[in-house]
């Protein structure tokens, strides 16, 4: 039997599979499964109860919990972890774009040959194992190491300053781990410019940080946003940097949710925190495909005008 | 006030790298543009036209030289610094910005008060004949939009110079001819000086006050259309512009003290009047293919010649001929009358007046 003979649904599906397939068994039914476990009661020895019916408990348990009377209270302390990680995973990105934006520009400014030069510099750091380098800094950040040693002895009266084991530490580790997320995307769209508009912004009075502000960031805003949502992501549901270098001291919610699924053994409650999670990415997303299509939209009725 | 505007460039060179052997982009040039004038920077492309223009803007350094514009040395200026404003080849508009706000970025970037900008924007786009499409983006514009975008753009700071990189080239040959008109009415209006880089010897022609031909980074002569067309000292010059004839020869006195010209392998003279830096030295005799007649072959002392070729150019006939030396030229024939007929093959005789030849260094 020839191709031509099936009808054209049949044979687009036919040539999809592949793709379906691994969506299939690689995000829809990790997904189904945890869905499942997030709609079952936790049974007594800290397993899943699969034979029971399905219930709301654990997603009530994430804003809830049941009082001595039985009663059911607010508890913040899960959305508290959960905006803490968004405060710490939006500084990340922030802080990314501060550090990554400039490094960008001046890759695009070097010979071809000394840009992929750069770029590989840049994938170097990710040949090693994200713990390994967690370690390392921990052993660059700690009380006998030369960086606090050498601002102790410069500044004796600030009283011995830790660098290690609290946010700051947390977000060197994050900074540094998802910098490239940053710096790639954003070169990738400034090699693209053309710098005649910046010529032109130059001849038309504009001074250099002007030309930077009004022409090449607006321009640069697609690498920009891809960057700012590959660093934001996984910097919000990190648990090894908050861990190691955060000495587990605060609650994150990617500390959280390893929490439920190791030492707890609360699955459900895990997963029920891992939906909540991906909500708010995925709130994020809706709002990054609203931002394009409004711009797109604005494109088509100028054309359609 | 007498200064104010003109641009002065002294001795202007330009080197890329310090290889002797490389020819400068730019090779001692100097050139005084008067204010209020449609300057023209001919030449073919390489031969530094573009980077000329560009070191006014500000965008090269000039190796040595002095630029000078109102009086004011400028060569440490950068381009925002510089009253002078450039319409790019490529347009260069900004593709996040509407037309409006393209024309508003050089206001905004010169400081103009906020609440007078929207009203120098809409004289900006009457003067373009754009009102109707001040909210569209670049990218939903036709070329020849784009094209007064960018005019406007760079004439709403009020600049001193306006410079204009070849900004016709991406236009079709109808669209080309209506911006010309446009650009002259425009730069009239404005009366601020123009300095336009073209490739294209008729738009240079019709538009300029003044031409410089340029050719491997030098200027080689400078005048009004009519004396680059009609007085080419040089013999690229003269090839640029329109079409001409070159035959080598050498000059001689006749009786009664009249030059003659006579070409190389040919036994007719030609009476010319020659410059007077010419003495006995080779030299090559001009003419434009309009200039010269075909006559009835039997009239003695002048070019023999045989029709190669036939072209039919509408107004005109073109015809290609060779001469008994077997040199080449081309001839121009009105079809005005009836004159037309002649046919490939037939012999004819080239009757140059003296005021039709010119001579220049072989």
């Amino acid at each position: 039997m020839s191709v031509s003979t099936q009808s054209p649904a049949m044979s687009r599906l036919l040539l999809l599979s592949p793709v379906v397939l691994t969506l299939l068994a690689l995000i829809a039914i990790p997904l189904g499964i945890m869905g499942y476990i997030s709609l079952l009661p936790r049974n007594l020895y800290g397993g899943v109860d699969w034979q029971a019916d399905w219930q709301l408990q654990s997603y009530v348990k994430l804003f809830f919990q049941e009082g001595f009377d039985g009663e059911l209270e607010l508890n913040w302390v899960y959305a508290q972890a959960l905006l803490r990680s968004v405060a710490q995973a939006g500084g990340t990105t922030l802080l990314c774009f501060v550090f990554g934006f400039p490094v960008a520009l001046w890759m695009t400014g070097l010979a071809p040959r000394q840009r992929s030069l750069m770029v590989l510099l840049i994938t170097i750091p990710f040949w090693t194992n994200l713990l390994i380098r967690n370690y390392a800094w921990l052993i660059i950040l700690r009380e006998q190491g030369w960086i606090a040693q050498s601002i102790n002895a410069l500044l004796p009266q600030a009283g011995g300053i830790t660098l290690l084991y609290n946010d700051f530490a947390v977000s060197v580790g994050l900074v540094y781990s998802f910098l490239p997320f940053m710096i790639l995307p954003i070169y990738s769209t400034l090699e693209k410019l053309d710098w005649r508009l910046v010529e032109a912004a130059y001849d038309l009075g504009a001074n250099r940080w002007k030309a930077l502000r009004r022409v090449i960031l607006p321009l640069s805003m697609p690498g920009v946003i891809a960057g700012a949502l590959l660093v934001f992501v996984p910097s919000l549901g990190a648990f090894i940097t908050p861990a190691i270098l955060g000495g587990g001291k605060t609650l994150m919610i990617g500390n959280l949710i390893q929490q439920q699924f190791g030492t707890a053994r609360n699955w459900p409650l895990g997963s029920s925190l891992s939906f909540l999670l991906l909500g708010i990415l995925m709130l994020a997303l809706v709002l990054y495909a609203l931002y394009s299509r409004k711009t797109a939209k604005t494109i088509r009725r100028g054309a359609a005008a | 006030m007498e200064h104010r505007a003109s641009v002065e460039v002294q001795c202007v060179s330009k080197r890329y790298t310090d290889d002797p052997d490389v020819a400068p982009a730019l090779d001692e040039v100097s050139v005084n543009i008067a204010h209020n004038e449609f300057f023209t920077l001919l030449g073919p492309s390489g031969c530094g036209k573009t980077t000329l223009l560009r070191t006014i803007a500000g965008f090269e350094h000039v190796t040595s030289g002095e630029i000078r514009i109102g009086g004011q040395r400028v060569n440490d200026l950068p381009p925002f610094k510089r009253r002078v404003n450039t319409v790019f080849q490529s347009y260069a508009l900004f593709p996040h910005m509407t037309v409006a706000e393209n024309i508003a970025f050089g206001l905004e970037m010169q400081g103009l008060e906020r609440k007078a900008i929207p009203a120098r924007v809409k004289e900006m786009l009457a003067l373009v004949q754009m009102e109707h499409l001040a909210r569209r983006k670049p990218a939903e514009l036709s070329g020849g939009q784009q094209q007064r975008v960018a005019l406007a753009r760079a004439l709403a700071p009020r600049p001193d110079v306006l410079l204009l990189d070849e900004p016709l080239s991406a236009l079709d040959l109808k669209l080309r001819k209506e911006m010309q008109v446009e650009l002259k009415r425009v730069q009239q209006e404005a009366g601020i000086t123009f300095i336009f880089v073209t490739h294209d010897q008729e738009e240079a022609l019709t538009l300029s006050d003044r031409i410089a031909v340029m050719s491997s980074g030098k200027i080689l002569q400078i005048g009004g259309p009519n004396d680059i067309y009609e007085r080419p000292q040089h013999p690229f010059v003269a090839h640029f512009i329109g079409d001409i004839n070159l035959l080598p020869g050498d000059l001689r006195r006749g009786h009664d003290n009249q030059s003659l010209f006579r070409p190389t392998g040919l036994n007719v003279d030609i009476p010319c009047h020659p410059h007077p830096r010419f003495g006995s030295a080779p030299v090559q005799l001009a003419f434009r293919p309009e200039r010269s007649k075909l006559v009835d072959p039997s009239q003695p002392h002048h070019l023999r010649a045989v029709i190669e070729a036939v072209l039919y150019v509408g107004t005109a006939t073109l015809y290609q001929c060779r001469l008994s030396n077997n040199a080449k030229v081309m001839l121009r024939e009105s079809n005005e009358g009836l004159n037309g007929a002649r046919t490939v093959g037939e012999s004819v005789a080239v009757h140059l007046p003296p005021h039709a030849c010119l001579l220049m260094e072989a």
